[in-house]
């Protein structure tokens, strides 16, 4: 099935006129218009835009021409704004908002020649860790628990991403990691993500969340893949004044490169009580593989590994609560009508923002507002300067760090939502670095004794996915990692 | 740690987020149980440690101070929830 092509291989067969765009993306559609409907993966499909961008990616690659994505047919995070497309970031706020500009990296994507398939769903503004915070309905995890049928969580926050491209609905896609929300749910659908350095991929056209920390990534089936789709999502974007001046390497020549002499760290703070016992020993055996494959194997240690969690639930708040000023019922976006301005604010904010994203803006208001910034705020900043430097230091003596991606592999949707801070300890493995603003990327390494997959992490120094597609690839080859999930395209469980 | 109502409405307040007295009790519990985990990291000492705001480069870049964008009037105001002819309209400000 043209379904069950990595992004690599469809490339391949379009080169080869094995099949045309058109074709592939029409299995793609059908295959979303098949499952759609249970994993609510897509918030909005674009068939008809998909189907006269994949002609058009014929008319191209006929003449010879075309880019690197000529058309591949991939999926869009709901925080990218495209042009005449709606983009809700799952949120009610936006529900009825049409970008008239598009995002620097969907722009780049399409300048490739990618064909967007439609927009998926996600964590309302990308705040949680299991897609159960969107306005738009829950997503599911393809993957099932053996004879279990329960709906599992795909995590988050881009969790429409990682259900579509696990269950073949789409070659790729792009998400966003703030604190693991490229890493977390691509472990969770047995998927890679990678969330690059801080400053690579432009912001531009992404709706804010945490503008210190939101980061943009490709989410797909193989490393390949997401290198290839790395490759068109970086560069540098003068319309984001954080975006870093520097050559787009060739990241999919990187993942043939050799491992001698690599040192890898393994840090013992991410042994935390109560992991699970097979998510260690998948650890280990990700630490046999990397050693097997020629690097040398260097026990670290980053002391403030404990305290990450809690700097980013200051950091991450407090810039929302800033960046979601902006949504105040005049300029854009859901408007209740009140007598007086102020409650027209009140009112339209309230009605707008669903239960997490509020929680999230009062903590952010909180922690800056007078007589409690420094407590927490310029406390919070300092321990980030703590953090950044225990990588730092790490990354004078090893390469890159292995670690697992999260503390547990999918749970139920309805399960965790009792407390918040029990949710927010998903992200226990990927805020650190987030906060320190490396590169991380999850391979899908095994699966758990209930048949769920696990994916592990591995960190970089800045502007080292060069190095993490290496690894991952090696990670990738060692593992063989063949699981399908139970819903897919061709096959509704 | 609980916080008490008053600051609960006063954070509302402050962040201009409408809050019924029915969620009072609910936010109360939920911000406190929040704020009280963070409290792990007054355990730290952090005395001379440079606070940081972010880890892109210290300086940004400067531009020329040219217009490079501009007269897309009807964009801009696409998705404006409410407007009066070229401009957004709001409920009376003044009394």
């Amino acid at each position: 099935m043209l379904t069950d092509l990595s992004l690599t291989g469809a490339l391949a067969g379009l080169e080869s006129r094995q099949f045309s765009s058109e074709e592939l993306t029409r299995a793609h559609l059908d295959a979303i218009e098949a499952l759609n409907p249970r994993l609510n993966a897509f918030i909005t499909v674009t068939g008809d835009q998909a189907l006269d961008a994949a002609r058009q990616a014929d008319a191209v690659r006929a003449k010879g021409e075309g880019g690197a994505l000529n058309g591949v047919p991939i999926a869009i995070k709901d925080l990218f704004c495209t042009e005449g497309v709606r983009t809700t970031a799952a949120s009610r706020m936006l529900a009825d908002f049409v970008p008239p500009y598009e995002s620097t990296v969907t722009a780049q994507l399409k300048r490739d020649g990618a064909v967007f398939l439609g927009k998926t769903n996600l964590d309302e503004f990308a705040m949680g860790s299991s897609n159960m915070t969107s306005a738009f309905g829950a997503v599911e995890n393809p993957w099932k628990r053996n004879g279990d049928n329960a709906a599992l969580v795909p995590g988050g926050s881009s969790g429409g991403s990682a259900s579509a491209v696990a269950a073949r609905l789409a070659l790729g896609a792009t998400g966003t990691d703030t604190g693991g929300s490229i890493r977390q749910p691509a472990s969770f659908c047995g998927i890679t993500g990678i969330k690059p350095t801080y400053g690579r991929c432009s912001r531009w056209g992404v709706v804010a969340f945490a503008s210190s920390l939101d980061q943009a990534g490709p989410m797909a089936r193989t490393v390949e893949d997401c290198a290839i789709l790395l490759g068109s999502m970086a560069g540098f974007d003068p319309k984001d004044s954080t975006s870093v001046d520097r050559a787009v390497p060739d990241y999919r020549a990187a993942c043939q490169r050799s491992l001698k002499g690599m040192r890898i760290g393994i840090p013992a703070e991410y042994r935390v009580p109560g992991m699970p016992m097979e998510i260690e020993t998948l650890w280990q055996q990700g630490i046999d593989w990397l050693r097997d494959a020629g690097c040398e194997i260097v026990d670290v240690s980053l002391p403030h590994t404990k305290y990450g969690l809690a700097t980013y639930y200051i950091v991450a708040p407090a810039e929302c609560s800033s960046n979601l000023a902006r949504y105040d019922g005049v300029r854009f976006g859901n408007r209740v009508e009140a007598a007086s301005l102020d409650e027209l604010y009140e009112r339209s904010r309230a009605a707008g923002f669903g239960a997490e994203v509020r929680r999230r803006i009062l903590i952010g208001t909180y922690v800056l507002s007078s007589g409690y910034y420094d407590a927490y705020y310029l406390r919070a900043q300092k321990v980030r300067s703590l953090i950044l430097r225990d990588f730092t230091e790490a990354f004078g003596r090893v390469d890159a760090l292995l670690t697992p991606t999260a503390p547990s592999a999918a749970f139920a949707q309805g399960e965790k939502m009792d407390d918040p801070v029990t949710m927010y300890l998903n992200d226990i493995f990927t805020v650190p670095a987030s906060m320190a603003g490396i590169p991380g990327i999850s391979v899908p390494a095994g699966l758990d004794s209930s048949g769920l997959p696990l994916g592990l992490q591995l960190l970089g120094r800045p502007f080292d996915e060069e190095g993490l597609f290496a690894l991952g690839s090696a990670l990738e080859k060692a593992a063989s990692f063949s699981h399908v999930p139970a819903i897919r395209a061709g096959v509704a469980a | 740690m609980s916080l008490d109502p008053a600051t609960v409405r006063r954070i509302a307040k402050l962040a201009r987020l409408g809050v019924d007295d029915s969620e009072i009790a609910r936010l109360q519990g939920e911000l406190g149980g929040i704020l009280g985990w963070i409290e792990q990291l007054s355990e730290l000492d952090v005395e001379g440690i440079e606070p940081i705001s972010g880890v892109g480069q210290a300086a940004l870049r400067m531009r020329d101070d040219v217009v490079t964008d501009g007269n897309r009037r009807e964009a801009v105001l696409s998705n404006a929830p409410e407007r009066a002819g070229v401009f957004y309209s709001v409920p009376k400000v003044i009394e």
